[in-house]
């Protein structure tokens, strides 16, 4: 207490210093009669002056002394009005440091504070996102109950801001308000499962601390984002790694079953020392016999392993701790290295971390066996650390290294730190009973320092003798005569007590010595310790038992003595003793046993290190530290004996809705993988090259997070990326498998007219059956991706609007010397490739003899397109017709592909140019996400036109029906009658391509079409208003 | 998490206290006050003491308790990281984490702390996040802050917060593009080593793991980019070895000390800025040396005898002898003391580890790029 008085005036004192020099630069100083405590009234009103005043830099000063104020712990608070109107300032010093002022005296102000809440209202709406972001997080910091609803919705609001800093500060709100109303949990619980799903690196930490903070049980919230946290967690910032692993930790142990295999578990069981062997067995045989580990589990360890190379002690710690509590025993090896490499760092890290190696080199010496010189003492270290440094050499002491360190240990008992020696000491007691081969060499050692000139040595020694010889007191009796000669020189009461109960059990093996030593104790009993008296009886009554005939007398005495003892545990036991030993008429039963009771076997006392039972906390926890339950700790269960179902953390086709992007990258989380995704697997090995090239088409971050976050599943589906350059009919193969198996879900196979082109390029069997041409299923398929597109927020591929039978000439008759060629867009995604457009050709031949080898010869496509062609053609019969289909990928331009249409004689020029409305696909998606993108596609990514026509012309089917003829694209449920709103993606690169068109008052609409691709998009424009204004 | 923090001098004066939830009163503190009498010395204050209502974690830096006010679990890593991370800033920001310092930039130093945590969870840590928020104090500045009343907060927003590279600033330009590299060892030799390394956040794991490749976007600025551990197996030598005889006669008041110090093998370095200091036993009084070399000083009260030697030139070596005054009639000391040295070799990295390229990507600029190594004594402590 006196401690803190004086630091109360010395503060004042500091502060008055600080505030004289602060004064000096103010303007308006006052005189300056301060350092009395009168003056500050004084002062408080030259400060409210200040505050007053139009000038910001008087205004900057005050607040500058004010917070000179809070930090010394003085009390500013009657300010409060007087600061709180300066909270809309335009200085942005200003601003802050009453933010400052603000969060501190809220809580006592709340009437006034309730006055800057509009400011802060203002302020969310901002457009810069980092003062939201402030406003937020002074809002959500002032602690005033009647906010409580402003405070919800703003952090509501911010949870969906378009900002991950303002995202990441709506987590923390979550918690600030947690603790000031309870009561919102069940919504706060909303906001962070929203906020779970958010895939910035940014956020994750923040909410996952919120998460724990507020529910800590709801572990379902997880298991859809487990994946995603897993994949992130390199990247969050290193607090909130923290944070994530330690949860992940407790997840694990929630939902996979236990790595740890029978070899192991013996290790793991040898703490249960009394355990019975048939126990053991029962247990191990229970068992799985096969374990496979499941891949999310793996993938957490495997994901964390990096971390171990942090810079930062706590990431390292967690993953340490990550590893002892889930990992494989075989694995948790690793994190030694790091471990030891902490200890290099400061006294603080030191200490934890020497806790935790302590309570694991109990249960596995051999992980730190090879660092054992790591923890040689240094005279240096403080004796915290000495000690916990000599409790880990004790634990992995073994017979192969007792030796060296027992020559260690000789240098420790030396040290000028007296109560490190002591603990060197016992030390040296605990190699000794654990590891027998040393026990002699240990207890001669031990007998040498019982000649110690330090007293404190000496009688640790003794003590820790004692319990030596306890174990094994044969053969020991020289050592017992050379202690009972110390008792004339050693004056410390437990070395003292330890000699006298040590001669007292062995009374019998020094016959001569032990009457001796009593005669001298009951000289001087009365200025014996208490400690001491006590044995002194002990030791008077085994002799009376034993030798009754010369000490009878001399323990009488001391009897007598004890009798009258000040201390009333010494005339307890006196009596106790008189009554066991002495006979007399009154005696009972008992005195008959007193031998026995009195010279019985005593087990011998275990020498256990401290840390044994702090196993049972999870390691680097404040628990563990303390070694009690600290408040909020959140127990580890126990592994589930049987995992729960671990399809819970599958992911449907993940927000990657957003397949317009890469096409390839979007189909893999297709869920009709499954079906033949085992199948596959030997495809995977094809390397990712395509895969940066289709998202080099439109990196934003938000697709790259998205690559990280479905890297998981990428393994089984990579094959999806191969580059075209790999056999493409293979790729062709698969993609019709795919559709093949989906569509047999629902419908059994609708055999198209284009069958046979199928089987040609098809090998697998069960593609066979299946057609490409889907356009027979539309309605079916239609109604599957639109319920698709209500469980998920955007949505994917549909299927033609309409597909029209508009063919255009690719070689006519007259010129292909009787070989006709039509081409026509089936509007289908390319089986060839997800970047080609489907051109169906279709050969007549119109002469009258066979027309053989028709096939295609040179290509001359401008740099970047790509053609696959059809396969060549026998024969085709006069008058006979055959279609064959090819893909294009025209790289979303409608430039021409030219090549040469080949028969066996003639070679003829043909050309493709693609209206622009067929490099398009469809796309199914909500009226929200459609404004929702459309919103992010303006500026110069928005043209528009304003079309006149007939009101006839404006009737919804008439421009669904014109628009579709165009362009093939999706259609938008609307709202609103007058709104018609398109939707498709570019064929090539995934590119948004949204089309609306808005009915106006007359005969006027507007035509609006929104997409990063503008060249196409205006080419689409002026396409569309021709027609749309036709009548 | 992080409730409040405490600072406190050595005398046991809070002078300042921050908090970032409801505030705790000052008496908790106490109960650090208790613990630290408890310890007699300030390295033996626990880091993690337990209140009735609070846990207390605190670090000891430069003279200075940091004192972190705790209320529910939470490792207690996290917590000492942090506020040595905060130490750092403010050695960062002011030259040197003192009390005098931080007391004449209190308000820099609430606004950091503002920035560093919110609601007791970090928040920016970063320092070149933090520059870019609260500019650290110059004495120019100071001038025209006030005169002028501006003010030492940034107006520009902090584009690294944003970013996903927190820790480089957004739009760094400079006209002289320069990099260097430090290549500091320290010898442990008592303790051994085992190759083993940490990395700063910058640096690409994928990378380093599949090619054994540093790459990273740099920092601004100074920066500790890896920390690395050599096994001794790899250890070729330690340079320099200390002769000494030092003894304490029985039943005399006085003792001999008599140490000399010779470069090992030092690969045609020259040997410098060596410091011996030597904790000598309580019962030592005084000490009358004399060194060839250099000057050393004798604490009477901590025992702490310090030599100054600096360079090692091998045709004289150093050596330092005398008397010891010991106490009469204590006891002589059970052991001799050990010898703490400090040393530096210049352009000499003791495990071979060399900076071998350095190629930079992206950038039209070429930059200036220099290596420096450097060999210390790290905790190098010789038993007598």
């Amino acid at each position: 207490m006196s401690s803190n008085s004086f630091a109360y005036s010395e503060q004042s004192g500091g502060g008055e210093a600080t505030e004289l020099g602060q004064e000096a630069t103010s303007t308006i100083s006052p005189s300056g009669a301060f350092g009395l405590f009168s003056s500050d009234l004084k002062k408080n009103e030259d400060l409210k002056q200040m505050l007053e005043s139009n000038k910001d830099s008087a205004k900057l000063d005050a607040m500058k002394r004010i917070v000179g104020m809070i930090a010394k712990g003085k009390n500013a608070s009657e300010l409060f009005p007087a600061v709180v109107k300066n909270v809309a300032s335009k200085n942005i010093e200003i601003k802050k440091l009453v933010y400052v002022y603000l969060v501190r005296y809220a809580e006592e102000q709340q009437d006034l504070a309730l006055l800057s809440i509009s400011t802060f209202q203002r302020a969310l709406k901002d457009p810069n996102q980092l003062i939201r972001a402030s406003a937020l997080r002074v809002l959500s910091s002032i602690r005033v109950p009647i906010i409580v609803p402003i405070m919800m919705l703003a952090i509501k609001e911010a949870s969906a801001d378009l900002s991950p800093y303002v995202r990441k500060n709506a987590a923390h709100a979550i918690q600030k308000l947690y603790s000031l109303d309870p009561e919102q949990k069940e919504m706060l619980i909303e906001v962070i499962e929203k906020l779970l799903k958010d895939k910035s690196t940014l956020v994750a930490g923040s909410v996952v601390m919120a998460f724990e903070e507020v529910c800590p049980d709801r572990i379902d919230l997880i298991h859809k984002n487990y994946r995603k946290l897993c994949n992130l967690l390199v990247d969050v910032e290193e607090w909130g790694q923290v944070v994530i692993i330690h949860m992940l930790t407790r997840y694990a142990r929630t939902q996979f079953v236990s790595p740890w295999k029978e070899e192991d578990g013996l290790e793991d069981d040898e703490k249960n020392f009394y355990d019975s062997d048939d126990d053991q067995k029962e247990k191990t045989d229970k068992r799985k016999k096969s374990y496979t580990m499941d891949p999310d589990h793996r993938l957490l360890i495997r994901n964390t392993k990096p971390l171990l190379q942090s810079r930062n002690a706590a990431v390292v710690m967690a993953v340490a701790q990550l590893y002892w509590h889930i990992s494989p025993k075989s694995e948790v090896g690793i994190i030694s290295k790091s471990l030891v490499r902490l200890l290099r760092s400061n006294r603080e890290v030191q200490y934890i971390v020497l806790q935790n190696i302590a309570t694991m080199s109990i249960q596995r010496k051999g992980m730190f066996e090879p660092y054992l010189k790591s923890f040689y003492v240094r005279s240096t270290d403080p004796t915290m650390i000495k000690t916990l440094k000599l409790e880990i050499l004790t634990n992995l002491a073994n017979e192969a290294n007792i030796s060296t360190l027992l020559r260690e240990f000789q240098t420790y008992v030396k040290s000028q730190d007296k109560e490190f020696a002591a603990a060197t000491i016992q030390t040296i007691g605990r190699c000794a009973t654990n590891i027998s081969e040393v026990t002699d060499t240990c207890l001669n050692g031990l007998v040498c320092l019982l000649s110690n000139r330090d007293e404190i040595v000496v009688a640790e020694s003794v003590v820790v003798i004692k319990k030596l010889l306890q174990m094994q007191p044969a053969q020991h009796g020289e050592i017992i005569k050379h202690m009972a000669k110390l008792l004339d020189s050693i004056t410390v009461p437990v070395a003292r007590a330890s000699i006298l109960w040590l001669i007292g059990e062995n009374c019998e093996r020094v016959p001569k010595i032990a009457p001796d030593v009593l005669r001298k104790m009951a000289k001087g009993f009365t200025s014996e310790d208490d400690l001491v008296k006590l044995q002194i009886l002990n030791l008077g009554a085994k002799l009376y038992l034993t030798n009754s005939k010369q000490t009878k007398l001399l323990t009488q005495y001391i009897l007598n003595l004890g009798k009258y003892d000040q201390n009333y545990d010494i005339r307890d036991r006196t009596r106790f003793i008189r009554q066991l030993i002495v006979p007399n008429e009154k005696s009972g039963a008992l005195s008959k046993y007193a031998k026995k009771i009195f010279l019985a076997q005593k087990p011998a006392p275990l020498l256990e290190s401290p840390f044994k039972d702090r196993d049972h906390f999870q390691l680097g926890t404040l628990s563990h530290t303390l070694n009690t339950k600290a408040t909020g700790y959140l127990e580890l269960s126990n592994w589930p004996e049987v995992a729960p179902d671990p399809s819970v953390r599958n992911v449907e086709v993940i927000e990657l809705a957003k397949e317009w992007t890469p096409a390839g990258k979007a189909k893999k989380e297709n869920p009709a993988k499954k079906f033949y995704s085992e199948s596959e697997e030997e495809e995977d090995s094809s390397d990712s090259s395509s895969d940066s090239d289709s998202e080099s088409g439109s990196a934003s971050g938000e697709q790259e997070e998205e690559g990280d976050s479905s890297d998981d599943s990428s393994e089984d589906s990579s094959s999806e990326h191969k580059s075209d350059s790999e056999s493409a009919s293979e790729v062709g193969n698969k993609r019709t498998a795919k559709r093949n198996s989906k569509s047999k879900r629902k419908r059994d196979s609708e055999d198209g007219e284009n069958e046979n082109e199928k089987s040609k390029t098809s090998d697998s069997s069960n593609a066979d059956s299946s057609s490409i041409e889907e356009s027979s299923s539309d309605s079916e398929s239609e109604s599957e991706s639109e319920s698709e597109s209500e469980s998920r927020k955007v949505t994917k591929v549909s299927t033609p609007v309409f597909v029209p039978v508009k063919t255009h000439v690719l070689l006519h008759r007259m010129s292909g010397k009787g070989l006709a060629a039509h081409y026509f867009f089936p509007r289908q995604p390319c089986i060839f490739g997800d970047k080609m457009v489907s051109v169906q050709i279709t050969l007549n031949n119109t002469t009258d003899r066979k027309i053989e080898n028709i096939h295609i010869g040179g290509k001359r496509l401008p740099v970047g397109m790509q053609m696959h062609v059809f396969n060549t053609i026998e024969s085709l019969e006069p008058e006979g017709s055959i279609t064959v289909s090819m893909g294009i990928d025209f790289c979303d331009s409608t430039q021409t592909a030219s090549f040469q249409l080949c028969t066996k004689d003639d070679c003829f020029n043909v050309n493709i140019q693609p209206p622009v409305g067929e490099l398009l696909l469809p796309v199914a998606m909500s009226e929200k996400d459609f404004k929702k993108e459309q919103g992010m596609l303006t500026g110069m990514n928005e043209t528009s036109t304003v079309i006149i026509a007939a009101p006839q012309n404006f009737t919804p089917s008439v421009i669904l029906q014109k628009v579709v003829n165009v362009a093939n694209v999706g259609v938008v449920p609307s709202g609103q009658d007058h709104i018609h709103r398109f939707a498709a993606k570019t064929v090539h690169s995934g590119s948004l391509m949204l089309v609306t068109v808005e009915l106006k008052e007359g005969s006027t609409a507007q035509l609006i079409i929104n997409t990063e691709k503008t060249v196409i998009g205006s080419v689409l424009l002026r396409e569309l208003k021709p027609v749309l204004s036709q009548g | 998490m992080i409730h409040s923090l405490f600072l406190i001098n050595c005398s046991g004066d809070i002078f300042l206290e921050k908090h970032w939830k409801s505030v705790v009163s000052q008496s908790v503190c106490d109960y650090f006050f208790e613990a630290q009498e408890k310890a007699a010395d300030v390295e033996n204050v626990p880091p993690v003491i337990s209140t009735p209502h609070h846990y207390l974690i605190s670090i000891y830096r430069d003279k200075l308790f940091f004192v972190s006010v705790i209320q529910t679990e939470v490792p207690p890593l996290f917590v000492i990281e942090f506020l040595h991370r905060v130490a750092d800033t403010f050695q960062d920001y002011f030259g040197e984490c003192s009390e005098a310092a931080i007391k004449d930039n209190v308000v820099i130093v609430y606004e950091l702390l503002e920035e560093m945590l919110d609601n007791g969870f970090p928040l920016a840590t970063e320092s070149n996040i933090l520059k870019e928020l609260i500019k650290p104090p110059t004495i120019l500045r100071s001038v025209v802050n006030s005169i002028t009343g501006s003010s030492n907060v940034g107006d520009t927003l902090p584009t690294g917060q944003l970013s996903n590279i927190p820790w480089r600033r957004a739009g760094v330009k400079y006209t002289n593009n320069e990099a260097y590299f430090d290549v500091v060892e320290e010898i442990d030799a008592i303790i051994d080593k085992s190759d083993d390394v940490s990395f700063h956040p910058c640096i690409r794991f994928k990378r380093w793991e599949s090619e054994r490749v540093l790459s990273f976007i740099p920092p601004d600025g100074n920066f500790r980019l890896i920390s690395y551990r050599v096994s001794s197996q790899n250890l070729v030598a330690i340079p320099v070895y200390v002769k000494h005889c030092i003894s304490f006669k029985e039943n005399s008041s006085c003792g001999r000390f008599d140490i000399t110090i010779g470069p090992k093998q030092n690969m045609g370095k020259t040997i410098e800025g060596i410091t011996v200091t030597v904790h000598m036993p309580k019962v030592v009084l005084n000490m009358n040396l004399t060194p060839t070399q250099g000057s050393y000083t004798f604490d009477p009260v901590t025992k702490v005898l310090t030599w100054d030697v600096g360079k090692i030139t091998p045709q004289k070596l150093p050596s330092l002898k005398g008397l010891v005054n010991l106490q009469s009639g204590a006891p002589k000391p059970e052991e001799n003391p050990s010898l703490n040295i400090q040393f530096k070799i210049q352009q000499l990295a003791i495990s071979g580890l060399k900076v071998n390229r350095l190629d930079m990507y992206g950038e039209k600029y070429k930059p200036f790029k220099g290596v420096k190594y450097v060999t210390k004594a790290g905790k190098f402590q010789v038993r007598t």
